[in-house]
């Protein structure tokens, strides 16, 4: 069992990584460990526990910027915004519950290190579009920052960018600049039934094309649903628009409302569908959105009792396999064929995690690129080694 | 710049040669009256001749090119059209010049995937203009628009006015194709969302032309906004106009765009295009928004409600299109019309918290007596992006050199207030002398080790952004005090 090492402090955490480097201590870094279940099994030396450098340095809503410490919990934040009406306009799923653990877990910082997004990343982008600047310890034990606190900033290259979605791999963040957005005063979902898959995704994409600011598409068995947010009036009038337009259909439509919606994007946001089955192997896939529907019948054609469901429009695809030794990896990355889309084990046993790449594996020249970078920022690989595989 | 290599230029007409066997006719131009129309960008106090003006038509060129210049330690210069405000695309003596300008092409209209597949040499607005008729754009929008290349903008992350909704080129960017200095290709993204493994996309946006070459972008494309209104809005003060800044972003309000010009900016503009300005104002603003008309109706009614709480003396509110291109036509003549009253000006580009404008304009006025230059200013007040435009005549030796530290203080003041040397123009060779201010040797250092897992031997791009180069092999090593260093003061269990 690895010990854990605790710092207080920025420094205290440059210190401990300093130690690591000098003792060639590999370092399981960790705010809450809620998403250990993703990623390749690691077996590091030492768990590094970020949660006692916690809480909010700076939150001034008219600047649309909170800066906060690496161990604030996602909740704590959350709360905190929503006080003054605003959010993250990334939507971060709380992968909790599709993890087999509790919800409500888990800091924003390791959502940003897993470039995470919800529904709303088809308008508003992901994570790695909200980082604004951090501070950290590279694996030389130096202490860095990049970045900075507003919102345009050119100077330097922007590595807030790299460290999104790193899984913790290049270095360990003490202190993160994140851009935060009003939070919608109205939020209705107009819902049509009875589409095919190929016919939802048609319909998201022409919504998503429509000058009607469509916040979120997606189709879930039966149901397809589009969400209108913003003041009332506007709302009103873009989801008479969105009917017109999608008359042609022929679907039934229905709508929810503010509350029901709520509900409704939260459940698609944390992946709520295949919560359920826990042995199942859960995958992700990211694709051109009209290439959702085919990637998935390609997959059903050689495993017919999947589950599917699409959300950004049909440009993200979950899917829940039966469990398998494989995780029935080579026809689901087989199934991408030439769209250039990208195919994530979100959910699968230990075993078959640590046997099977969980990422999508890069081609030779990119992969080597991908590695030197890794090297650039920890040349030791002290950092969650073996995460990414 | 740092010197020239004398190998190097002896060698020239061998790289010369060189050149004419993987690009062959026009496509490279080594005669002085040819290479002129590339001694310098958009920031043309500085010129430079290049050693070799290279414009490849393929992407196995590109590649050659790089390759060869890997194999044989030869430095190489990108260049999009030339339109960089910051240097980044300056020629360097002992280096060739990579125009991408023959790579013109729209490749590919996806409307259903809301992308476009295009060369980099297609300007900003080309792209829009070649998806208009089916109403769309491309959102990003800096001032050049009509003529700086889309590979450009991705090396500069270029913003624009509507940066504040709408994101600058890095969040408008899907994928591209690029060749590193290997000459191998890669390809970053597509018309997916959200990169496989590290988000190498988002590291070369904005990377200056210092890691590879880019030779394909898939943009992403938005729907016009079915209507757009701007509002005039004049303050008997700087920080009224400030502070209604404040107030209408911390209602939840985010306009497409919200422009700030200062007493002396808005006499100029007046006088040069006659937009209909308030002559009395000591700030004006100028706040667009967009979306559905009922949405757009709403919003203005709210802005001009709370303009009028903070003490606005002028509110006007565009009532057709004609009248809202007038309102910007103003703001966008801003700089040509402060030419008008100055033989030169130098525009600066610093970002600061919004919270802290009023101040940094005091503060710049206060400069602006201590080295005897006036300074006017326009700015993206939405996202705290400042343009001061310092005034003076080129001719006088003294005028140039005090507005360089005029400007440098400028910077100074960004980066203590909490802000950044540039928001949206890029270090280039404009402020690479000044990163120093903004971060320490080590945060260098971890820039400069990523440079290094692209361009090994600093080949691409070379005297821009940083301000003194270290080796590689001296940056790769790593200091370990085997075994000496006891485990630090902290909890462990």
């Amino acid at each position: 069992m690895a010990g854990t090492i605790k710092p207080r402090s920025p420094e205290e955490l440059r210190q401990a990584v300093e130690w690591a480097l000098n003792d060639s201590q590999t370092l399981d870094v960790r705010g809450q460990g809620s998403k250990l279940a993703l990623g390749k099994p690691m077996t590091c030396d030492q768990v590094l526990d970020l949660s006692g450098i916690s809480g909010i340095v700076d939150y001034a809503p008219e600047e649309l910027v909170v800066t906060l410490r690496a161990g604030t919990p996602m909740r704590e934040v959350e709360a905190l915004l929503a006080q003054r009406n605003q959010m993250l306009a990334f939507e971060p799923p709380d992968l909790g519950p599709l993890l087999g653990r509790e919800a409500g877990q888990g800091t924003l910082v390791g959502a940003v290190m897993g470039n995470l997004a919800g529904p709303r990343r088809l308008s508003a982008g992901a994570a790695r579009d909200h980082l604004l600047g951090f501070s950290g310890v590279n694996g030389r034990g130096e202490a860095f920052k990049s970045g900075g606190k507003v919102m345009k900033n050119v100077t330097g290259y922007d590595l807030s960018k790299l460290l999104a979605g790193s899984w913790g791999t290049l270095a360990v963040l003490d202190e993160v600049s994140v851009k935060v957005l009003p939070a919608p005063d109205q939020t209705r979902t107009l819902v049509l039934h009875g589409l095919s898959d190929e016919a939802a995704v048609k319909a998201m994409c022409a919504a998503m094309g429509s000058p009607h600011d469509v916040s979120g598409a997606a189709h879930i068995k039966d149901r397809t649903a589009l969400r209108l947010e913003g003041v009332a009036p506007s709302v009103e009038a873009r989801l008479k628009g969105l009917r017109d337009l999608l008359s042609t259909t022929g679907a039934t439509m229905g709508e929810l409302g503010t509350l029901e919606s709520r509900t409704f994007w939260r459940d698609v946001r944390d992946v709520a569908p295949l919560s359920g089955a826990q042995d199942a192997v859960v995958w992700k896939i990211s694709c051109p959105p009209t290439e959702g529907p085919a990637i998935v019948a390609r997959i059903k054609a050689q495993r017919p009792s999947i589950e599917a469901f699409y959300d950004w429009s049909g440009g993200l695809v979950w899917l829940a396999l039966p469990s398998s030794a494989d995780a029935d990896q080579a026809i689901v990355r087989g199934a991408l064929g030439l769209t250039g889309g990208h195919a994530t084990l979100i959910r699968a046993a230990e075993s078959v995690r640590a046997s099977v790449p969980v990422f999508q594996p890069q081609p030779a020249a990119l992969a080597s690129l991908a590695e030197r970078v890794k090297e650039s920022f920890d040349p030791k690989r002290l950092f969650n080694r073996g995460r990414m595989g | 710049m740092p010197p020239l290599d004398p190998a190097i230029l002896a060698r020239r007409s061998e790289i010369v040669a060189a050149l004419r066997a993987i690009v062959p006719g026009e496509g490279v131009i080594d005669d002085l009256d040819g290479m002129r129309p590339y001694e310098c960008d958009a920031l043309s106090a500085y010129r430079q001749m290049p050693l070799v003006v290279v414009l490849p038509e393929t992407v196995p060129q590109v590649s050659a090119i790089l390759r060869y210049c890997q194999d044989n330690k030869v430095k190489v210069v990108p260049r999009g059209a030339g339109t960089s405000l910051s240097g980044g695309s300056m020629p360097v003596g002992d280096a060739i010049l990579l125009g991408l300008g023959k790579f013109n092409r729209v490749l590919e209209i996806d409307y259903a995937n809301r992308c476009a597949r295009v060369q980099p040499g297609v300007t900003n607005l080309g792209i829009s203009k070649a998806v208009e008729h089916e109403g769309f754009y491309y959102a990003p929008d800096p001032s050049s628009q009509i003529a700086c290349s889309i590979g450009g903008n991705v090396a500069e992350n270029s913003g624009g006015v509507h940066c504040l909704k709408y994101g600058l080129t890095t969040n408008n960017l899907l994928g591209i194709e690029m060749v590193l200095m290997t000459g191998e290709v890669v390809r970053l993204g597509g018309k997916h969302l959200d990169s496989e493994g590290y988000d190498l996309l988002g590291l070369m946006t904005g990377s200056e032309g210092l890691l590879g070459v880019v030779t394909e972008v898939t943009v992403r494309l938005l729907r016009k906004p079915s209507t757009a209104r701007a509002v005039l809005l004049g303050f008997p003060t700087e920080a009224g106009a400030a502070d209604c800044v404040a107030a209408v972003i911390a209602s939840g309000i985010i306009p497409g765009g919200m422009e700030m010009m200062d007493k002396d900016a808005v006499k100029c503009a007046e006088a040069y295009v006659g937009a209909g300005y308030p002559m009395d104002a000591e700030g004006l603003l100028i706040v667009e928004l967009d979306g559905p008309s009922i949405e757009v109706d709403y919003l203005v009614e709210r802005v001009a409600e709370i303009a009028r709480e903070r003490g606005a003396t002028t509110v006007r509110v565009s009532q057709d299109e004609q009248e809202r291109v007038l309102f910007w036509a103003g703001r966008k003549a801003a700089f040509p019309a402060v030419g008008q009253i100055t033989p030169d000006y130098m525009c600066l580009d610093g970002s600061v918290p919004r919270g802290r404008l009023v101040e940094v304009l005091a503060e710049m006025r206060e400069m602006s007596k201590k080295h005897r230059l006036r300074v006017v200013n326009v700015f993206h007040a939405g996202d705290g992006n400042l343009h001061p435009l310092i005034l003076f005549d080129a001719n006088d030796p003294g005028e140039l050199h005090r507005a360089e530290e005029f400007g440098a203080d400028i910077l100074r003041l960004c980066v203590r207030v909490g802000g950044v040397l540039t928001g949206e123009h890029g270090v280039g060779i404009e402020k690479r002398d000044l990163m120093g201010e903004q971060f320490t040797e080590i945060d260098l250092d971890q820039q400069m080790r990523v440079k290094c897992a692209f361009d090994p031997d600093h080949l691409l791009n070379p005297g821009k952004v940083f301000p003194k180069l270290r080796r590689c092999a001296e940056l790769g090593r790593v200091v370990v005090h085997q075994n000496k260093l006891p485990f630090p003061d902290i909890p462990r269990f």
